[in-house]
């Protein structure tokens, strides 16, 4: 039975040409700008060495890895109890890092906020600062930092710190930028000077914000101190690497296993805790 | 001189103030106890993480030098009275940095195509399997949740040295943040377009496609090019680990003390981030704008 109609869409075109003729320039500004990226990406790979044979070779060895790295298991209890010890040091400088650098950050925000820095010229150079800090990565901040106080975990939080005063003055300053001026405006007209109207015109506007942030960053911090070990900065990464270079490939994946629980962990605490602070003060807001 | 203001009588003022202090003084005594446990969790990890603010302060110092020899050329001479000499390795590090540039560009692109066809089976209205989901929305946790550095140290075991491992490290990290990024994409869209092929008995993958796909497209695109900025920052320290890029001779100059070509390098890629920052905000503001105006 077949019902089916045979379409004249010759008719159907004529009768709807704004739904077929799509706004021609900027359609073939799509499809000309798809093509151009794809051939960027050929060209790319080919530049890379995708093409030749050794993608394929590495393919069938990182599957030899994989199945090297079955079961995880950490070699004896001192292993494990090592392992232990450093994962209780990579949440420490997460931690540490990640509270030094939101203290840090909160001045530097205020001069990086439009609303509260009128000067420009001020806040111009804020901004370009923390963009500065920003677009050097954790793991150059933590080599420089070695080189002043030393290999071990201390660098790693410096690290941190560093390359977090730049993230928090960013979002801090919009945050800061985003608030009510109503409430400051009130405080000043009453009298109060610049520093109450911060205090009691942003601060208590912009909190339970900085400490979503600051709970956020620290999840992201925990996944980042577990690298900065591989330059010699303290945390897990240290051992990682060593197992890695050292083809111990059951250590580190048991290593792997135990970073992704860890991170789960705090993604359920920080969960509960930001949580906590929004409700509590997000009904206010 | 009398109050205009009018005051409840004592009797009736009490309890209202009792029942406030009661409030405020709780609050109080919730704020303490929080700054307690942080001013213990902060100590306890002082321990742990070996903090000593004497070394620090000793050698603030060295830091303050650091930063100052950064910008002296072997000679003492300051680096920007001879531009040449304290950029004697252009032609490698511009090489290098374009190398740095189109890893970014091929990991953000091979992720954001495996991200592409992942989403539509990780988003919970359109997902034709609950188990599938499922799987896909793990695996996604996974390859994001493993450090892009971690996957780049296995890879040069597997691939050699070189920048195939970092791109591929690159693409595996993307793949994981778009995957969820872009379902969540997915998971907002207006469901009477699919439902509307769908009822015309039309298979799952065109539903997609002229369905869901139109309502999407812009916001991937944006979400793509986001992580192409946060991929020419990471892509810079592939190096590090011998996985292709800049970072290769940027690590070498820290470690062995040529303090002038750190800042030369430093100083290309603080250019070539913030310069890629500009460019692909401008893109993401137009697009932004292209979605408003619909």
């Amino acid at each position: 039975m077949a019902l089916r109609m045979s379409v004249d869409m010759a008719a159907i075109r004529a009768r709807h040409p704004h739904h077929f003729g799509g706004s021609g320039r900027s359609r073939q500004l799509a499809v000309a700008t798809g093509v151009a990226a794809a051939l960027l990406l050929l060209f790319g790979m080919g530049q890379l060495g995708f093409f030749g044979g050794t993608f394929l070779a590495g393919l069938g060895k990182l599957g030899e890895i994989a199945g090297l790295m079955l079961p995880p298991d950490p070699g004896d209890w001192a292993h494990v109890r090592l392992y232990l010890l450093s994962l209780v040091e990579t949440v420490a400088i997460a931690l540490l890092g990640t509270l030094a650098a939101a203290v840090l950050a909160g001045p530097l925000a205020l001069l990086a906020a439009k609303n509260v820095m009128t000067a420009r010229i001020m806040h111009f150079l804020a901004r370009r600062s923390l963009d500065t800090i920003r677009s050097v990565d954790i793991l150059i901040w933590a080599l420089i930092w070695i080189n002043v106080v030393g290999l071990g975990p201390f660098a790693g939080v410096l690290a941190i710190m560093t390359s977090d005063i730049g993230n928090f003055g960013k979002l801090f300053s919009e945050a800061i930028e985003a608030a009510d001026r109503k409430p400051r405006e009130g405080i000043v007209a009453a009298g109060g000077g610049a520093v109450l109207g911060i205090r009691f015109g942003i601060l208590p506007e912009v909190f339970p914000v900085l400490a979503s942030q600051v709970l956020y960053f620290f999840e992201s911090n925990t996944r980042s101190a577990t690298i900065i070990g591989i330059v010699g900065a303290g945390g897990l990464g240290l051992h990682l690497a060593e197992a890695i270079r050292t083809l111990e490939l059951q250590q580190a994946s048991f290593i792997i296993l135990t970073i992704l629980i860890a991170v789960a962990a705090i993604d359920v605490v920080s969960n509960q805790l930001r949580f906590a602070l929004i409700g509590r003060r997000g009904r206010l807001a | 001189m009398a109050s205009p203001v009018v005051q409840l009588p004592d009797a009736q003022l009490r309890p209202l103030l009792a029942a406030y202090d009661a409030s405020v003084r709780e609050r109080r005594w919730n704020t303490l106890l929080f700054g307690l446990c942080l001013v213990v969790a902060v100590a306890l990890s002082s321990v742990s993480a070996e903090v000593s603010l004497g070394k620090l302060f000793g050698n603030i110092g060295n830091f303050t030098s650091y930063i100052g020899r950064l910008f002296h050329l072997e000679s003492g001479a300051p680096v920007w009275t001879d531009p040449v000499e304290w950029y004697w390795g252009l032609a490698r590090w511009l090489r290098l940095l374009a190398e740095t540039l189109l890893m970014a560009y091929v990991g953000t692109a091979l992720g954001a195509i495996g991200a592409f066809f992942l989403c539509f089976l990780a988003a919970a209205n359109v997902s034709p399997r609950p188990w599938l989901r499922l799987a896909v929305r793990r695996f996604c946790e996974l390859c994001r949740t493993v450090p892009e550095l971690v996957f780049a140290l296995m890879f040069v075991i597997a691939f050699g040295l070189g920048p195939m491992a970092g791109v591929l490290a690159v693409a595996i990290h993307t793949l994981g943040a778009l995957g969820k990024l872009f379902a969540e994409v997915v998971e907002n869209i207006d469901m009477k377009p699919v439902e509307g092929i769908t009822a015309t008995g039309a298979h799952w993958t065109t539903a997609m496609r002229y369905g869901a796909l139109p309502q999407t497209l812009s916001n991937f695109v944006s979400y793509t090019l986001l992580r192409f900025e946060i991929n020419v920052r990471g892509a810079t320290v592939m190096g590090f680990v011998g996985a292709g890029g800049i970072g290769m001779d940027l690590v070498e100059a820290i470690r062995k003390f040529y303090y002038s070509d750190v800042s030369a390098i430093l100083l290309l890629i603080v250019i070539t981030v913030s310069v890629i920052d500009t460019l692909t905000g401008v893109v993401r503001h137009r697009l932004i704008g292209l979605e408003e105006r619909r």
